[in-house]
């Protein structure tokens, strides 16, 4: 269980997040929805330990992973808005670099079948400053989800993703889910990714103005985002 | 978690980038070799006098030389936030600061295993009697050196000038070390009585264990931000 | 603070009679040794103000208190400031009694570099726009460069050693009761001067923030 308690975060004297409290649990995928500016990026940075709240606590499985971020780093697997992989090194070395980072066991046969999912093959040795922004997202997949985390972190994954790629990620984040990962995705389009989601959770300048079990239909969901956000 | 294994795989990624991108030390020796040729031209001094000044001559481009490696340290860092990536999957941030040291520090030594011999070529100079204090030396004046460098590269690198800033912050921080290191080498070179310039070593000892230790404790307040 | 102004500007009164005309003049050296009392008093400040950025630093990281991190950027450019003048009383100084500007004295010399490290400081704290960022790795500099003062004062004075002059022994002076008690009220002037600018400077600073803040909330009543 990853359990958000109150975070509050102000960057230079701004609030950015208000009093949010959360709870992800293994094998739910939750959708967070809001506006550009709501503060969405902020928050899943919080969550992954990227930054620090100025307020709140966060426990992940029962630590306090403020306290003892290095007993619960290793639980977590996050794409932010940066890609955290290396331009000069190929798509190979990264792997292998993170790979070793965390430890993973038996990494060779591991990092060729994150590869094989999210269809890197033909790039294998090939240096990331060559590749497209949707193959670096593709790789940015692979390199949080090498380590097997517990919980899964990913802020508007599909930045730069095309329809099939973005198809197959949302496949593979059901797979994860059903395996027990815990996921939170956040966004700001509405579409198949709320097939799979059991939760969602809307935020609106920095708080949370609705959290409730997703609905199904588009139509439900647009109305439902309308009533907490002028002009959408 | 392996504590060894990621300081290693911190170590090996810096060497895989260099040997891919070869930005760092061919930079470092083409400058350091340039700055050779350019003080012979610039001062063309009697033996006697030139061993009395080369101590300083030869820390003055290793300094300058190592500000390029330092420069760059932190650049591939920075590119897409690895930084906070690499922070994420390291049990500790002070097992970063060791690597990055650790990776800077071989980079610089390699330059010096080559430019120190150009150094005695072009200057037509016999190396010391005593080369073991004299490689010792060199060895910990650029183990001081890249400890604190690569904490003020690291600080330097969250700003737009970075490349302005770190000789400006790191120059001042260094002048013990550089007073100590010189008067050690010049010691060695003309053959001084040992007790006139052994107790620098101490100063040169200081300062390396504290540069060393305290950016290791401060580090994670660094990245944590 | 009403009362502190009036008190910083009695000392001073005070301290400039003392020093002006109730100090008799130093037989060898005359009026020129006048200027011993403003270099001393603004060392000892500098000095104080550049341990003061240390301990604030240290409370910063501890305390993630936005307080600490600007009274360390107060304490930094006062400091700055009152080393400067150290370095200028002490050329003229040095031009008086030895007939050059600069000596590479260890007191001077430590001072010169202490004002390149923090120069260095506070241009570094120029250079990053995010205020936490700004903050903590500032705090990390102020630690990094405080910690220096010692390793760089006694190498210094090695280094002095190694090339002796008969600047070291000109320099000397007795110092009667008189000028001690002159010397003192000199840098509890000093002192009262560098708390004074202080309170400026922060209060400066909260101004500075609520023009800040009251721009944002107009913003957001625009959004």
């Amino acid at each position: 269980m990853y359990e958000i308690r109150q975070i509050c975060k102000s960057i230079s004297q701004k609030k950015v997040l208000e009093q949010i409290n959360l709870t992800i649990a293994p094998g739910e995928l939750q959708i967070m929805l809001g506006p550009n500016g709501a503060g969405k990026s902020t928050l899943l940075k919080i969550l992954g330990l990227l930054q620090k709240p100025s307020q709140g606590q966060l426990f992940i499985n029962g630590i306090n992973a403020l306290k003892n971020p290095e007993k619960v780093k290793h639980l977590l697997g996050v794409v932010s808005h940066k890609t955290f992989i290396y331009e000069n090194l190929s798509v190979y070395e990264n792997l292998e670099f993170y790979g070793k980072m965390y430890g993973v066991n038996s990494l060779r046969k591991r990092i060729l079948e994150v590869i094989s999912l999210l269809g890197l093959e033909l790039y294998v040795h090939e240096r990331v400053a060559y590749l497209s922004r949707g193959f670096q997202q593709r790789l940015t997949i692979a390199r949080a989800i090498l380590h097997q985390p517990c919980y899964l972190l990913l802020d508007e994954p599909q930045t730069g993703l095309d329809q099939p790629a973005t198809h197959k990620l949302y496949q593979i984040l059901e797979q994860l889910k059903k395996q027990g990962t815990g996921i939170i995705v956040s966004t700001h389009i509405i579409d198949k990714i709320f097939q799979y989601s059991d939760r969602l959770v809307i935020l609106a300048r920095g708080s949370k103005v609705f959290e409730g079990v997703s609905p199904q239909e588009y139509s439900e969901i647009k109305e439902l985002y309308g009533s907490y956000i002028k002009g959408v | 978690m392996n504590i060894v294994g990621q300081f290693l795989a911190i170590i090996r990624k810096d060497l895989q980038t260099e040997i891919r991108t070869k930005e760092i030390l061919s930079s470092m020796l083409l400058f350091a070799f340039l700055t050779v040729v350019i003080l012979n031209f610039a001062v063309d001094l009697k033996p006697r006098v030139l061993r009395e000044v080369f101590p300083g001559f030869l820390w003055v481009v290793f300094i300058f030389t190592g500000l390029l490696g330092l420069n760059r340290s932190f650049k591939n860092e920075q590119e897409n936030d690895c930084i906070y990536g690499l922070n994420l999957a390291a049990w500790e941030s002070s097992i970063i600061y060791l690597a990055k040291t650790c990776s800077n520090l071989f980079f610089m030594l390699i330059m010096e295993v080559i430019i120190v011999p150009i150094f005695f070529i072009f200057f037509d100079l016999n190396p010391p009697s005593l080369l073991g204090i004299f490689i010792l030396t060199i060895f910990l004046g650029t183990f001081g050196f890249t400890a604190v460098g690569t904490l003020i590269a690291a600080l330097t690198a969250n700003t737009k000038s970075n490349e302005i800033l770190l000789p400006v912050i790191l120059f001042p921080l260094i002048v013990p070390l550089i007073l100590g290191v010189v008067q050690v080498t010049k010691g060695v070179f003309l053959n001084l009585p040992l007790e006139s310039w052994s107790y620098w070593l101490k100063i040169i000892l200081i300062f390396d264990l504290m540069y060393f230790l305290v950016p290791a404790l401060l580090f994670t307040y660094l990245l944590e931000v | 603070m009403h009362w502190l102004n009036w008190i910083t500007l009695t000392v001073i009164i005070l301290a400039n009679y003392l020093v002006f005309i109730w100090v008799p003049l130093e037989k060898v050296m005359g009026a020129v040794q006048k200027i011993f009392y403003f270099h001393v008093a603004t060392a000892w400040v500098g000095f104080f103000a550049f341990f003061v950025v240390f301990i604030f630093s240290i409370f910063y990281l501890i305390t993630k208190n936005e307080r600490w991190d600007r009274y360390s950027a107060a304490s930094a450019e006062i400091g700055v400031v009152f080393i400067s003048i150290v370095i200028l009383t002490g050329a003229i100084w040095g031009r008086a009694f030895w007939g050059q500007w600069w000596t590479w004295d260890p007191r001077l010399t430590t001072s010169l570099v202490l004002w390149f490290i923090y120069i260095a400081y506070l241009l570094f704290r120029s250079a990053i726009e995010e205020r936490e960022k700004k903050a903590s790795l500032s705090a990390i500099l102020g630690i990094i460069g405080f910690l220096d003062v010692p390793v760089v004062w006694f190498s210094i004075r090695w280094w002095r050693t190694i090339h002796p002059n008969l600047m070291e022994t000109g320099g000397k002076m007795a110092i009667s009761p008189k000028m001690g008690v002159t010397l003192l009220l000199a840098i509890l002037a000093f002192t009262l001067l560098y708390i004074l600018l202080m309170t400026r400077i922060i209060s400066l600073q909260k101004l500075a923030d609520e023009i800040y803040r009251l721009k944002e909330e107009i913003r957001s009543h625009w959004i």
